[in-house]
């Protein structure tokens, strides 16, 4: 078999897997596996950057509440259908990392982390400055009459989770093609050696902008569908934690991999939700996990997997 | 027809004149080799042709273009092709991959033209049969042989080599003198070299800078007997 016809078997297993999953799981971790899947469209946005271009970001919260607060917002305040909002929030996630790509990429390593870090600060307290329609921290709901697509209430179990497993499908498929392409294998030269690529003739700044509003656009997708999925938006979801989770998924899972970042989030996720159960200090429970992860597992659990099958993509 | 020529060329580090006011000109076919002691700014005037290092003052022209103000990867996309003084591959990936990249980039073909394009090159650089290894697995000199190959896969009209003997073995470079031999029936070959064997076997012209400024120039047989060239550079035994 030969690479594509593998990627296309595996990534096909992996969402019937998922499809499967919903009927065989009792109803709390399906409602879980709902959540999961969001969120891994999130980190799968993030390992663009991170994992296939090299670039570390620590702003993305600010993508994923654009994508959130896009859509929210104008259902809110436009009284926008669920289509339209989604139309929105990925509109606004275009821009804001469009915007965001531009003047961060002037910088490069530790000050494009540092600089991405400042403006997701700054989109947190404009979420809070705006209180007066966001309600900040408080947050507010999305009504149920407001979560109707094409008549279909998303806010049943059955649908939520098929709308959240469509939405992971087609960015899975679309990584899954991405690293095939030329732009993809462009993308891995940057990150494996910026200036040999540069004396290749390849334009590095267009090619990173482009990955920035990738990754960003995925990653505002997530937060779209998180507000209509699950009825809510808050500022929290703008706050630093939510640059930092994406990063702990995809090192989980395997930066640069494209099932990565799904089986980190999974793992990370139950990885909190259970510990939560026992103490309060869960995120240091996840704080060691990572540690353990990154002195003995640094590629991540995809990238032990590759160490056997070479031919992961 | 020249290929690429400057006027003027200058590169000053605060004070330090690396090039300075470099008039020259590389007409089309021609192996030209580049030679000077350490510091004489061998490498910044290339740097300046290539467009990594931006000049202080003067111009250059690559195919009857002023691309002084250009960015480098324009340039290489205009047919220039560069490789670096310290090897530098995608260690990384395999040694097809690090072709493929190199000849993607010029090829906007179908992968199977760029397939072809890249086994042909790999024939070329003798590296035919490590297609699949890791380029970070790979010896100095196959590495060194990699890299050239990469220049080779974008079809370039200017191929601009930085020593590209430096810390090969007597073998690997008679081997590198035939490849330039071949080349050059179709590529234009700027040569940065020390070795004086090398230089003496493949250029058909010798430029010689000694602390930024043009020294000499002239065929292989007039600057071995040119006296400023041997106190400067050659030695005088």
């Amino acid at each position: 078999m030969n690479q594509a016809a593998r990627s296309v078997v595996l990534h096909g297993l992996v969402i019937a897997l998922l499809v499967a999953m919903f009927f065989v799981l009792p109803e709390y971790h399906s409602g879980n596996l709902a959540r999961i899947l969001v969120l891994a469209v999130f980190a799968m946005g993030y390992n663009v950057l991170f994992g296939y271009t090299g670039l570390l970001s620590l702003g993305h919260a600010l993508f994923f509440a654009s994508g959130m607060y896009g859509l929210g917002l104008s259902i809110q305040f436009l009284s926008a259908s669920p289509m339209l909002a989604i139309v929105i929030g990925l509109i606004t996630a275009v821009v804001v990392s469009g915007v965001i790509g531009f003047l961060a990429l002037r910088t490069t390593g530790v000050a494009f982390m540092i600089v991405t870090l400042m403006f997701a600060q700054a989109g947190f307290l404009t979420v809070l400055f705006f209180g007066k329609y966001t309600r900040g921290d408080e947050g507010f709901v999305i009504q149920r009459a407001q979560r109707i697509l094409f008549g279909v209430d998303l806010s049943q179990p059955l649908p939520r989770y098929f709308a959240a497993l469509i939405l992971f499908a087609i960015c899975l498929c679309l990584i899954a093609w991405m690293v095939h392409s030329r732009f993809g294998k462009t993308l891995v030269a940057i990150r494996e050696n910026e200036e040999r690529a540069r004396m290749l003739g390849y334009d590095i700044q267009r090619h990173k902008l482009m990955a920035v509003i990738i990754s960003g656009t995925m990653s505002g997708a997530a937060g779209a569908a998180y507000a209509l999925l699950f009825g809510y938006a808050g500022a929290s979801f703008a706050a630093v934690q939510y640059s930092i989770l994406p990063l702990l998924y995809v090192l989980l899972g395997g930066a640069g991999t494209t099932i990565g970042p799904l089986i980190g989030t999974v793992f990370m996720f139950y990885l909190i939700d259970i510990s939560s159960e026992y103490t309060d200090a869960y995120l240091l429970i996840a704080g060691l996990a990572l540690i353990l992860l990154t002195l003995f597992a640094p590629h991540g659990i995809a990238g032990i997997l590759r160490k056997k099958l070479a031919w992961l993509p | 027809m020249s290929i690429i020529s400057t006027h003027g060329l200058s590169k000053h580090y605060s004070g330090l004149r690396a090039v300075n006011n470099v008039d020259f000109d590389l007409p089309d076919g021609q192996v030209r080799a580049l030679i000077g002691p350490n510091g004489a700014g061998k490498t910044t005037f290339v740097g300046m042709l290539s467009g990594r290092i931006k000049s202080s003052a003067g111009s250059v022209s690559f195919l009857n273009t002023d691309v002084t103000d250009m960015p480098a990867h324009k340039r290489m996309s205009m047919g220039m092709a560069y490789t670096f003084q310290i090897t530098s591959v995608f260690a990384n990936l395999s040694v097809h991959e690090n072709v493929a990249l190199a000849a993607r980039r010029a090829i906007k073909g179908a992968p199977s033209v760029v397939n072809n394009k890249v086994m042909s090159v790999l024939e070329q650089v003798y590296l035919a049969d490590r297609t699949d290894q890791i380029a970070g697995d790979l010896s100095y000199g196959h590495q060194r042989l990699l890299e050239i190959g990469m220049g080779l896969a974008q079809s370039p009209r200017l191929f601009i080599l930085d020593e590209p003997t430096q810390g090969l073995s007597a073998s690997e470079v008679d081997g590198f003198i035939e490849l330039v031999r071949v080349l050059s029936k179709d590529t234009t070959i700027l040569l940065i070299e020390h070795n004086m064997d090398v230089v003496m076997r493949t250029a058909h012209y010798i430029t010689v800078l000694n602390f930024g400024e043009i020294l000499a120039e002239g065929t292989p047989a007039e600057i071995r007997s040119d006296t400023d060239v041997q106190t400067a550079y050659l030695g005088t035994t």
